[in-house]
């Protein structure tokens, strides 16, 4: 933390996702080279076979599908509400979970499976205790 | 290897004592239970306690200084809402393995007010409104769109669920409500996570509830009259799926463990006369229909249209209220579920008793996950 704490830039708002210098940020999961499975994020051993030391970093598409959802009314003290939570398979595979941008909070409006897009913006003006801003990742329908 | 049997079980009323400690709560749903076997602390040979907010507090040992410091081992133990579940399943495996005669089993939660979940993520700024919602409504709520995403589940069909079990529970002195609910009551409450309005959350509350546990050798000393006999006891933790990461699943584990309690039991879906299960939320609780077996994949939304599963029903479903309105002190869940099912099982269950009831299904769900289920029999 103490290297981050002398950047400049923005930091990514979770570690699987990546900000390479010059490069556009993606996000970073691993697949089993035995089985296949995809995870967000790196690690070591396959949940699902079991493989030891089977699975490797794997670049995670930035479009995909909605798979599930629901409009929040109610958060946590200080959260901007309605919005959507949205559960989005991506091509390739992995499933990651985030916002749902630029779609009425409304369930006449959201259909599954409904192709989106995996945008890089600002983390709703959010910012450590060092001050330090962040980039998170949002979906937003397929442009 | 005998059957094992409970042989006194009790609960307190569910509310909000925030003048009592965990282990006051605790003690006296033990004595309650001690008090229904006919039977002193001094004939207990050990202590199975389930609690999570005091996961690392010896809250066990601490009901033991209340109401009697015997001696005897004490296992604490937690596993999210499947904790009371597991604390039963502890004993019941004790005197299985032909270690213990009699036991005592205690589930307890304190509680405070508003959503659970974590917040998540491991960054300097909270993810919660940014990477989506993990509070429980959400998680829930996602998880039930899936079951609309699937097989067309309506708001409306997800909200007869809480109408359902507020009725169920207005015939309950021991639920934290006893409040009617009609269907515009429940959809048009301040909406938490689409689908789930406040009312169709469960309930957070403090609550206790304690089972004594014999063997069938102890059984026949003591007289079977009221004893009920656990003919299922299962525990299962959710096996690989491709979305596990961002969405918990709580319906495979409960497929699992439903095949092997009725395999157990050596009995179908069809032959159970009534079901304690975990409707944490109101979508929870359609999603489990068809996990249990009650109906076909599909069939969920048209069971809870043609009350199949409301008393009087088919195959009624959380006759207690449910975590609905009965409640959800997380760790005291589980035991309390095997209170209701025992107390339809013997007869006693008042205005609320499922008619000619012989065979009783108990069920919880621990996000993370963990899935406990019993299946009880009236022995007389």
């Amino acid at each position: 933390m103490s290297e981050q704490a002398t950047t400049t830039g923005p930091l990514p708002a979770v570690g699987y996702l990546k900000l390479p210098e010059g490069g556009e940020p993606y996000l970073e999961g691993s697949k089993c080279k035995e089985c296949g499975s995809v995870y967000l994020g790196t690690r070591t051993n396959c949940s699902k076979c079991s493989g030891r030391d089977t699975v490797e970093a794997f670049k995670l598409s930035n479009k995909g599908k909605l798979y599930s959802y629901c409009i929040v009314h109610r958060s946590f003290p200080g959260i901007d509400v309605p919005y959507i939570s949205a559960i989005v398979d991506l091509d390739g595979g992995g499933t990651v979970k985030g916002n749902l941008i630029d779609v009425d909070p409304d369930p006449d409006k959201i259909q599954f499976d409904m192709a989106v897009d995996v945008v890089y913006k600002d983390a709703l003006g959010r910012k450590d205790r060092d001050g330090n801003s962040y980039i998170s990742y949002f979906f937003q329908p397929a442009g | 290897m005998g059957d094992v049997y409970v042989m006194g079980v009790d609960m307190i009323k569910f509310g909000r004592f925030p003048e009592q400690t965990v282990p006051q709560l605790g003690a006296t749903a033990a004595m309650m239970a001690l008090d229904d076997a006919g039977l002193k602390m001094q004939d207990m040979q050990a202590l199975f306690c389930g609690n999570l907010g005091q996961a690392s507090g010896m809250v066990g040992q601490r009901i033991l200084k209340e109401i009697g410091q015997t001696g005897i081992g004490v296992v604490n133990c937690a596993n999210a809402c499947a904790t009371g579940a597991t604390a039963f399943r502890q004993g019941w495996m004790s005197i299985k393995a032909d270690v213990h005669d009699v036991v005592l089993c205690v589930g307890v939660e304190q509680m405070g007010r508003g959503l659970l979940g974590g917040a998540g993520g491991g960054s300097g700024i909270p993810s919660e409104g940014m990477l989506g919602s993990g509070t429980m409504p959400s998680v829930f709520a996602e998880a039930g769109l899936e079951h609309t995403r699937k097989y067309g589940t309506t708001f409306e069909q997800f909200a007869k669920v809480s109408v359902k079990n507020h009725h169920h529970s207005t015939m309950n002195p021991k639920a934290m409500y006893q409040i009617e609910t009609p269907l515009d009551t429940v959809m048009n409450a301040e909406m938490i996570s689409y689908p789930n309005t406040k009312l169709m959350c469960s309930v957070n509350v403090d609550g206790a509830a304690a089972a004594v546990l014999v063997s069938e050798k102890k059984a026949k000393e003591l007289g079977m009259a009221r004893a009920v006999k656990v003919r299922a006891s299962v525990l299962t933790s959710d096996p690989y799926q491709d979305r596990d990461l961002v969405m918990p699943d709580v319906n495979t584990c409960t497929r699992m463990a439903a095949e092997q309690a009725y395999e157990m039991a050596g009995v179908g879906a069809d032959d159970i006369d009534l079901i304690e299960l975990h409707d944490c939320f109101a979508t929870a609780e359609i999603l489990h229909y068809e996990n249990l077996g009650l109906c076909k994949d599909g069939e969920a939304g048209r069971l809870i249209d043609d009350g199949e599963v409301a008393l009087g029903g088919r195959i009624p479903v959380n006759v207690s209220g449910g975590l609905l309105s009965k409640g959800h002190p997380l760790g005291a869940t589980g035991i309390a579920n095997i209170y209701e099912v025992s107390t339809h099982l013997r007869g006693e269950a008042g205005d609320r008793q499922v008619e000619g009831a012989r065979l009783g299904m108990t069920h919880v769900i621990g996000l993370g996950s963990a899935c406990g289920l019993h299946i009880l029999e009236k022995v007389n």
